[in-house]
């Protein structure tokens, strides 16, 4: 950490620093024809030619940390040098709250970063529990400028799961999907929650209550791809449970009732239920020969007729509907 | 459609849905519709031309090989290029991209051979894995690009496999999922990395297949994809290495294809490009993963494959070479090849096939599985 004295001078490069006068920097060697030649910033290349130096004679010192952190600020991807602060870390028995703030500086710059998440993950692990809400804060920090930010997200459920902190998951995820009702990230965490959660009754009593949200959530969006797969994901392994639920059946019914829906998860849901021995009443052959226009032939078949609804509104993967096509019985 | 010469009269189907007479008769009129009903007959015929594979590859774009061969080569000695700096510690990665890329391309000659094998052994660690670069720390990420590169080049019979393998499988934790390093990161991407390189050298036996298997198991989510962890969102590159694993395990039952594929599948957009979960941008590099994985599941036919193409073309810089992650954006090696190992597996004329579960030319893992 700089002290305070040092702002008001004039900034000098690090390796152009006093202290280290005492220190023959190291050279890149890529031997004599670089297999993948690589052009060097003058920065860089000179505070990794003295990084090489004290990582080769391992000096686990405090300017060796100073060092790691101007290093890591050029090259936050280099894994090396984060493996070398921690062990100058572990070294010097440095206290690891200031470890927080140095990682949240990098993250700043570049937050899409394996070794910086590693990095703060080994030292809550090492803090414990009394960086929990530390951590939470941090991710949902994180999660607000990008909210599907796959590392932080990872990182959270990390936190969770170690370390505890489940009281407002479920609110969080809740805030998330009215920010974005898209957000297949935020789905995925509720999932997470309502299977994982310590202080919740689980996915079975929570069943109805979920099967609510996910309704309304596809009512607003129908086009969403994350609300429907999240609401047959509810019935895990009890499809029957899925297929009789009139909640879902009627949820397809109404947003192919609805002109200005999109319709093609509707349908292909409509499909599976008809696959699992759900038995489609008149209302839905009507809703389904409305939406083809025409009136149904004599033998038409109404899982037939979907799928040549989905080849029509689907074209992109035409080649999967007419597969599921041919698979009906 | 009929196919039809130059002048015969013939009936036709026009887009309007109506058929109509073309000929000669229609010609020596020059008169308005004359002119209207030859305009339409030139256009029917082009689409009938176009029609063809390389038709439709003319329309589509071509690949820019050559350009793309010279960039991988020399790249650029800038100095104020980012891309060099932040390269540094995985050149390792970036010779199994850039050298990869060149034999997909029948261009591996290029390459000095000997120079690159005293290079990768020199990343080597007294524990027998590799790091990214000379001095770098070992880390299952390189090991496996240096296992990757040597197989390329044929020269497996540097490696002392014993060392390399054991490297390898000490990485495995008791509950069957695998570390990156001695440090202790958990993803399933070490789970395929040290499942595809043991593969590579006839050491699977090292580790627990069952438990390896059981973790990545662990990992399946309701949609039939796979996260980083268990509960982890599904994420297609994520996928790429739980099926991935589990292809070269011999254990694909434990994957619901049907399911899967699907979701696969809707990972193409309008553009015709591949995005890695839902309602994110298209990138070029899911054009790898989403892709191999469909076709490792026997699902590629799921997806339209011609716009895929299209949207990997026009990713190309055709001027100064490479491919970059969406059209327009600036290119790099990483994206170079993955939009080249994309069109392999799409069957893009010119492009050698790659093994969709170990990422390399089908002639390299022959080689090592067959001794062909």
């Amino acid at each position: 950490m700089e002290s305070d004295e040092e702002e008001n001078q004039p900034w000098i490069p690090i390796w152009q620093r006093p202290e280290w006068s005492d220190v023959t920097p190291l050279p890149q060697d890529d031997g004599p024809n670089p297999v993948v030649p690589i052009a060097y910033k003058d920065d860089f290349t000179h505070t990794m030619d003295l990084f090489r130096a004290v990582f080769h004679s391992q000096e686990l010192s405090p300017r060796s940390l100073s060092l790691t952190s101007e290093a890591i600020s050029l090259n936050p991807g280099n894994y090396t040098l984060w493996q070398f602060r921690r062990a100058i870390l572990e070294a010097l028995n440095v206290d690891l709250h200031g470890e927080l703030d140095f990682t949240e500086v990098v993250a700043k710059g570049n937050s899409k970063n394996y070794q910086l998440w590693h990095h703060r993950r080994w030292v809550a692990e090492k803090l414990g529990t009394s960086a929990t809400s530390n951590e939470l804060e941090f991710t949902k920090k994180i999660l607000s400028l990008d909210s599907k930010h796959y590392h932080a997200w990872s990182h959270r459920q990390w936190v969770l799961q170690s370390l505890g902190g489940w009281e407002d998951e479920l609110n969080y995820c809740d805030h998330l999907l009215e920010e974005d009702i898209f957000n297949n990230s935020a789905w995925n965490q509720r999932y997470f929650v309502i299977t994982r959660s310590p202080i919740l009754e689980g996915l079975e009593s929570m069943r109805e209550s979920e099967v609510n949200y996910a309704v309304r959530a596809v009512i607003a969006r129908p086009e969403n791809e994350s609300s429907w797969r999240y609401l047959r994901g509810l019935y895990k392994d009890d499809s029957g449970s899925w297929v009789n639920d009139s909640q879902v059946s009627s949820l397809c019914l109404k947003v192919l009732s609805t002109k200005s829906s999109s319709r093609v998860f509707a349908l292909s849901t409509l499909l599976d239920l008809i696959s699992y021995g759900f038995q489609p009443s008149q209302e839905f052959r009507d809703v389904v020969n409305d939406l083809v226009g025409s009136p149904p032939g004599p033998d038409s078949n109404l899982a037939e007729t979907v799928c040549a609804l989905l080849e029509r509104e689907d074209p992109t993967r035409a080649n999967y509907w007419r597969w599921r096509r041919s698979k009906l019985p | 459609m009929e196919e039809f010469g130059s002048f015969r009269q013939v009936a036709m189907e026009v887009p309007f849905g109506k058929t109509f007479p073309v000929g000669t008769d229609y010609l020596k009129q020059i008169t308005i519709p004359g002119i209207l009903h030859f305009a339409v007959f030139w256009v029917i015929q082009k689409r009938n031309e176009l029609n063809t594979v390389e038709g439709r590859l003319l329309i589509m774009g071509e690949l820019a090989a050559e350009k793309h061969v010279n960039y991988i080569i020399s790249v650029e000695k800038k100095k104020d290029s980012f891309e060099s700096v932040v390269m540094e510690h995985l050149r390792m990665n970036g010779a199994y991209w850039g050298l990869t890329t060149l034999d997909l391309l029948g261009k591996l000659h290029a390459v000095d051979v000997d120079e690159v094998v005293s290079w990768i052994i020199s990343c080597q660690h007294e524990s027998g894995g590799f790091g990214g670069n000379v001095g770098h720390d070992p880390h299952i990420l390189y090991t496996l690009s240096a296992v990757q590169v040597l197989a390329l080049l044929n020269k497996l019979g540097v490696l002392d496999i014993e060392k390399v393998s054991n490297y390898v499988a000490g990485l495995q934790n008791e509950d069957g999922s695998f570390s990156g390093d001695e440090w202790g990161e958990v993803d399933t991407r070490f789970s395929y990395i040290a499942i595809c390189c043991l593969s590579l050298l006839h050491r699977l036996d090292k580790i627990n297949v069952e438990k390896a298997v059981k973790y990545i198991v662990s990992c399946k989510n309701l949609d039939g994809g796979f996260g980083s962890t268990p509960g982890g969102e599904s994420h297609a590159g994520q996928i790429f290495c739980c099926v991935g694993a589990l292809a070269i395990m011999g254990s694909l039952h434990h994957v619901d294809r049907d399911l899967l594929g699907w979701w696969l599948s809707e990972r193409q957009v309008k553009s015709g490009g591949l995005n890695g979960r839902p309602e994110k941008l298209p990138d070029v590099c899911y054009s790898w993963w989403v892709l191999s994985s469909l076709i490792m599941i026997d699902r590629v036919h799921w997806i339209n494959k011609e716009k895929l193409v299209k949207f990997i073309l026009d990713c190309q810089d055709t001027e100064n070479g490479g491919i970059s992650d969406r059209p327009d954006d600036a290119v790099d090696v990483y994206h170079t090849y993955f939009g080249v190992a994309g069109l392999s597996l799409l069957e893009y004329p010119g492009v050698k096939a790659i093994d969709p579960a170990y990422a390399l030319p089908v002639d390299v893992v022959n080689r090592i599985f067959l001794h062909t």
